[in-house]
């Protein structure tokens, strides 16, 4: 497991935070402080409200009640302008990496790049997008498109193209999803050499128990739209609850 | 069903309505919001145009030189009774230039652009593209819809001249074949009638009909969900709901050209 910073700053701070989706109440109550340089596992099951967590971080959703701040800001009262400046220091890795299809692998990590940074020149635009292409091992992708490549390098790439604009908190949704035990551990290897050579602070949305123990600094178990519980690996599954249990299980048996 | 349900089921579908109608009025006027502000997306634009020219150009010519001939084909007989098929070429310069160009060629681009417009958006927007695009702190609305909304209506017009064009074509082959009419004999006889207002009209349908099908595409597609559904859904309706409002728009042009030609 990465090594826990004792970095004490908040960097993402949310109290009490409740979204419904209609009569669908998704959270009910979310309670989580992230320190800086701290990786946090979001688990739980499928329509749990993990994925809704982070949009409402992101600045893609907005909250019914409570807090959700992030590097000092109140996500839901920001501006237009005060949101893009705080959307460039996230990085969001979407569950299905949401690559652009109709540009190459190049076009695809170029696109935040030339719209976010003023005056880079060719030269600076190239060097960059191979330095990213190339932390993530797809150097020899670069002129693909993505529908030539399998859904591991799909994760790479879309992980490759949110490190562009070197963001201090990253947002993985479902980073192993669909992939098989190999690939896993290469995006679990991944998640921890962004943090190591980025030093980002990171939420980990999954519901893969060796993808939790082996990238998360600290577990948080959300079940029925609340926190059930959070601390280490073993803190959370050293427990006699009995739908943390059954979770537990259920992985183990998969 | 009870009086008291079925009011309810009224009370729903008229909130459901209203609520499409403030939806697109927004869109609407947030189109206009983002077009004038921040750098513009120049070369999206010219890409975008290219696209929709290249998609329309072989379509758009087929069907109006056709309609140019058989329009010329079924005109004759009823001119051949007073013996007046002399005024063959202005009568059709006359309707292709007032409502058939413009008509064929939004009818069609309609099909073609609207729903490709409507199906390229609603699948970026199911498989989180656009949210993509939102977090990585660019603005997905200037992106995608204000340069497709410019490029198709600055490329319909030019479509619409090509279809005037080659829907002349159509027709002179056919007054050519049937007459013998020489190819300048019936320009200067078709072009005689054509005036200004003919022309300039024609311009306003154009830049009215583009600007419908590349908003309507846009706002069906930027608000698709529920899957490949509600991709299938978006594209469908961008046709049906942009072909409805060119006839409307058709009818309203129609009458204030008139207004002014008298």
């Amino acid at each position: 497991m990465a090594e826990t910073r004792l970095d004490t700053d908040t960097v993402i701070d949310i109290q009490d935070l409740y979204k419904s989706f209609g009569d669908l109440h998704v959270l009910r109550g979310v309670n989580l402080k992230i320190n800086k340089g701290e990786n946090v596992v979001v688990l739980g099951r499928s329509g749990t409200g993990k994925s809704v967590l982070i949009k409402i971080i992101a600045g893609l959703l907005r909250q019914d009640k409570g807090m959700c701040k992030v590097l000092g800001s109140e996500v839901s009262t920001l501006n237009e302008n005060e949101l893009r400046d705080l959307r460039l220091k996230i990085g969001f890795s979407f569950q299905n990496s949401a690559l652009y299809d109709s540009m190459t692998v190049r076009e695809n990590l170029e696109f935040p790049l030339v719209r976010n940074v003023a005056n880079l020149s060719r030269a600076e635009i190239n060097e960059q997008v191979e330095y990213v292409l190339d932390a993530v091992g797809l150097l020899q992708t670069i002129n693909q498109v993505p529908s030539e490549l399998s859904g591991g390098q799909r994760k790479r790439i879309g992980i490759a193209r949110t490190l562009i604009l070197k963001p201090e908190i990253m947002l993985y949704d479902e980073p192993t999803a669909g992939l098989d035990p190999i690939t896993c551990l290469e995006i679990n290897e991944l998640i921890n050499e962004v943090k190591e050579k980025y030093h980002t602070t990171s939420i980990i949305i999954t519901h893969d128990l060796t993808c939790a123990r082996t990238t998360g600094d600290r577990i948080a178990m959300l079940l029925d739209g609340i926190f059930l519980k959070q601390g280490t690996f073993e803190e959370v599954f050293d427990t006699n609850e009995e739908r943390i249990k059954s979770f537990y299980d259920y992985n183990f048996i998969q | 069903m009870s009086a008291k349900q079925k009011e309810h089921v009224y009370t729903k579908k008229i909130d459901s309505a209203l609520l499409a109608v403030y939806n697109g009025y927004s869109f609407f006027i947030r189109f206009f919001r983002e077009a004038f502000r921040g750098r513009m997306e120049f070369q999206e634009i010219v890409k975008q145009c290219y696209a929709i020219g290249n998609k329309s150009l072989l379509l758009i010519g087929m069907t109006g030189f056709i309609t140019g001939m058989v329009f010329t084909k079924q005109s004759r007989p009823s001119l051949a009774e007073f013996g007046a098929t002399s005024w063959l070429p202005s009568l059709v310069a006359i309707a292709i230039v007032r409502a058939l160009a413009a008509l064929v060629t939004a009818l069609i681009s309609a099909g073609k652009i609207g729903s490709s417009i409507g199906a390229e958006l609603g699948s970026m927007r199911v498989t989180e593209q656009i949210d993509a695009m939102e977090v990585s702190a660019v603005n997905p609305f200037k992106f995608l819809v204000v340069t497709r909304v410019l490029a198709s209506t600055i490329s319909i017009p030019i479509l619409m001249f090509y279809c005037t064009l080659v829907s002349l074509m159509g027709a002179f082959l056919n007054v050519y074949l049937n007459e013998g009419t020489s190819f300048i004999a019936f320009f200067e006889n078709a072009f005689e009638q054509i005036t200004f207002l003919d022309v300039g009209t024609s311009v306003a349908k154009a830049v009215a009909y583009g600007f419908t099908i590349g908003i309507v595409g846009c706002y069906q597609g930027y608000n698709a969900n529920k899957g490949t559904e509600g991709v299938g859904k978006a594209a469908n309706s961008a046709v049906v709901i942009s072909m409805f409002l060119i006839f409307i728009e058709e009818v309203i042009i129609v009458q204030v050209s008139n207004y002014f030609r008298i």
